[in-house]
């Protein structure tokens, strides 16, 4: 499906008011929306919620042979997909530019930094190595998708166990799960990105833009640091022309930036650890809220039906008698239909013998009727020319007493099924006769 | 590769060049006759090949074409043969994509699209030898085939790499400097304004020494401008003899 394009209108407010230094979501220029993390049941398995981005991540492990020129050190293969659920205008084969600038830039990030110790990876040296293998999946897109991505991949490779190995002289032996605990990944630091989007030129900057906010930009800078205040990567995208005064000072709000976010990981890590340890629940159906709404059925509410016709005739006394109703029923002329309320079809001003023919009237013309309204109401405007008449029935006319429904073409195919035609609601108001049945 | 001094105690480097040195530039343009602009630029070992054709109608489907610029379609290849050991896929990869992207911002930025309405420059770029630095020779080189090709830009396009060994800057690094694995920077810049228009930065780097860095590769491409701009007068004056006026 194709993006709806930003009205010129709204792109001109997000502008007017990011000149005024407001944000839509009420955040200051420097602020980062809620970052909610939650792991799954499985080691390596996490969600990371920044406002409602959602990235999904998942770390799995495997023995292979190593690359030849080196063979000391482990694999590592990391993945981002765009889920076609995350966005409507996200299908496969649609999304290749997107697609490739954030899977460069995360394994950039994180490949390129050296976070993972890959030389603890190594088994047997030349023969056997751990591939790391990190899988993100965006579950849901509001904007600034490498931020969230990035924070998942971190927070899942510090939550992965792999299993434990031992070697002795030629023998390796890999235990399971059950035979000896896993062991974590040695990680030496965690690279978290942080966007900056720039506006009008270069003149405004905000961090951590959201899906409104993408679209009007000019251009990303995104700066992955560490906690040491470690500068892991810097790519500039979207066509901005910066100056080097800017990128310093990005550079300086990033490293408070990731200060607070390094924070809440190693706080969400020991919750977790803690949890697993003393047996809690733990997992994916445990961290979504159950206060939320989403859906509604109300319980039926008891009534108390004991003196009900009493009250009825009260209510019915007191009331004052209902105005008089004339029901106008509104004729179609054969070969024409009318949609929308506008003026009166006066097409048909000449016919007045059409009146006579609610009444009575049989019911062998369920074949015609089906022709004639072949298709919904409100594309019968394929039928303007000759009308099909099959049969000189007196059933030609599909009268609608209540234009404003569109009756639909659900209809018992056959004579003998119209036992079942009366219950459906629809054809109560086609056919006055059909009710009577 | 342990025990390899990238920068020697006198200030030297592995190839001899000082810290801020480039390596030496040659550039040539109107490489080829049937294209409309074309450069062909050697730095140090590195060499690349830039094509472009343009302005031109869309090629392709017309819905791509952008009512008030021109679209710029930039392809990155670089050749099997250009690195040590065969390349399997010379293009179609997602680091050529990345680059090719990267090409793509950078001159996006520079060229003056808003002339050329509902057309298409294309620009492929070739890289017969990688040595380090190969974004900052496409660049380079794709800036000059705009050039010959007479498409109006803002600026030249100037790019040079840039590292950090030892507390000290070093500019234009070659292959053997960048798979040490120490911090890289590749910066596009138009030298007259001293607008950055792409920044990428791999590897550790401490924040502290972000600016020396910047600057340093900001001082190269200021650098390679002057060259490229003797290269581009050059030509003029050669194809203004030939022309016998």
């Amino acid at each position: 499906m194709k993006e709806t394009p930003l009205s010129n209108c709204e792109r001109r407010f997000l502008l007017r008011a990011i000149e005024e230094k407001k944000r839509l979501d009420g955040r200051q220029t420097y602020d980062y929306r809620n970052i909610r993390i939650s792991f799954g049941t499985d080691y390596g398995c996490c969600i990371v919620e920044l406002g409602k981005t959602r990235v999904l991540g998942q770390v799995s492990c495997e023995l292979v042979s190593p690359k030849l020129n080196r063979a000391t050190e482990g694999i590592l293969f990391f993945n981002l997909e765009l889920s076609q659920m995350a966005a409507p205008a996200f299908e496969p084969g649609r999304q290749s530019d997107l697609l490739v600038k954030l899977n460069r830039l995360l394994e950039r990030c994180l490949r390129n930094s050296k976070c993972i110790d890959t030389e603890s990876l190594c088994v047997v040296a030349g023969e056997k190595v751990w591939q790391i293998r990190v899988d993100l999946h965006l579950l849901n897109h509001d904007g600034n998708i490498i931020d969230a991505a990035s924070i998942a991949a971190i927070v899942a490779l510090c939550h992965f166990r792999r299993p434990d190995v031992s070697v002795q002289g030629e023998e390796v032996t890999l235990y399971t799960p059950e035979e000896r605990d896993p062991v974590p990944l040695s990680i030496h630091h965690m690279p978290i990105c942080i966007s900056f989007a720039f506006f009008q030129q270069g003149t405004y900057l905000l961090v951590d833009p959201n899906e409104r906010e993408e679209r009007v930009m000019d251009g990303l800078l995104v700066i992955a640091m560490n906690k040491h205040r470690e500068i892991c990567t810097i790519q500039s995208s979207g066509g901005i022309m910066l100056l080097k005064d800017q990128v310093l000072r990005c550079s300086k709000i990033a490293g408070v930036k990731v200060a607070e976010i390094t924070e809440l990981i190693q706080k969400a890590l020991e919750n977790d650890q803690k949890v697993r340890k003393e047996g809690g629940k733990f997992g994916f159906a445990e961290s979504i809220a159950n206060q939320r709404i989403t859906a509604f059925k109300m319980e039926k509410a008891s009534v108390d039906t004991s003196n009900i016709e009493e009250k009825a005739e009260e209510i019915i006394a007191e009331a004052e008698p209902p105005p008089e109703v004339v029901s106008k029923p509104v004729l179609w002329t054969p070969g024409t239909a009318q949609i929308g309320d506008g003026i009166e079809n006066s097409w048909g001003g000449l016919e007045d013998s059409e009146k006579e023919e609610e009444e009575g009237g049989i019911d062998e013309a369920v074949i015609l009727d089906d022709t004639k309204m072949d298709t919904g109401g409100v594309s019968d405007t394929g039928n303007q020319g000759a009308p099909i008449v099959l049969s000189d029935s007196e059933e030609e006319e599909m009268i609608i007493l209540e234009p404003d429904k569109t009756p639909k073409k659900i209809r018992a195919q056959t004579t003998s099924a119209k036992e079942k035609a009366p219950s459906r609601s629809q054809v109560k108001r086609r056919r006055k006769k059909r009710t009577a049945n | 590769m342990a025990g390899l001094e990238l920068l020697s105690d006198q200030g030297y480097r592995i190839d001899g060049r000082r810290a801020g040195e480039l390596r030496k530039i040659q550039a040539r343009m109107g490489v080829f006759a049937q294209a409309d602009g074309s450069a062909y630029i050697e730095q140090g070992n590195t060499k690349a090949l830039a094509v472009v054709y343009g302005p031109h109608e869309i090629r392709g489907s017309r819905s791509r074409a952008l009512p008030d610029r021109a679209l710029v379609n930039c392809q990155y290849s670089s050749a099997t043969f250009s690195t040590g050991e065969r390349k399997r896929r010379p293009h179609g990869d997602r680091k050529s994509c990345e680059m090719g992207l990267q090409l793509r911002q950078t001159f996006e930025a520079a060229i003056l699209t808003q002339l050329h309405p509902r057309s298409q420059i294309d620009i492929y770029v070739q890289v017969l030898q990688a040595d380090g630095g190969t974004y900052a020779a496409c660049v380079n080189a794709a800036t000059l085939a705009v050039m010959d090709a007479g498409i109006p830009m803002r600026d030249f396009v100037c790019a040079c790499s840039a590292g950090f060994v030892d507390g000290t800057a070093l500019a234009d690094l070659s292959h053997v400097e960048e798979a040490a694995g120490g911090p890289q920077l590749a910066l596009a810049l138009l030298p007259a304004s001293g607008q950055i228009a792409l920044l990428e930065m791999d590897s550790r780097l401490h924040e502290d020494h972000l600016e020396q860095v910047l600057e340093a590769a900001a001082q190269a491409a200021r650098d390679v401008h002057t060259l490229l701009d003797r290269v581009v007068r050059q030509h003029v004056q050669e194809a203004t003899v030939l022309l016998g006026d």
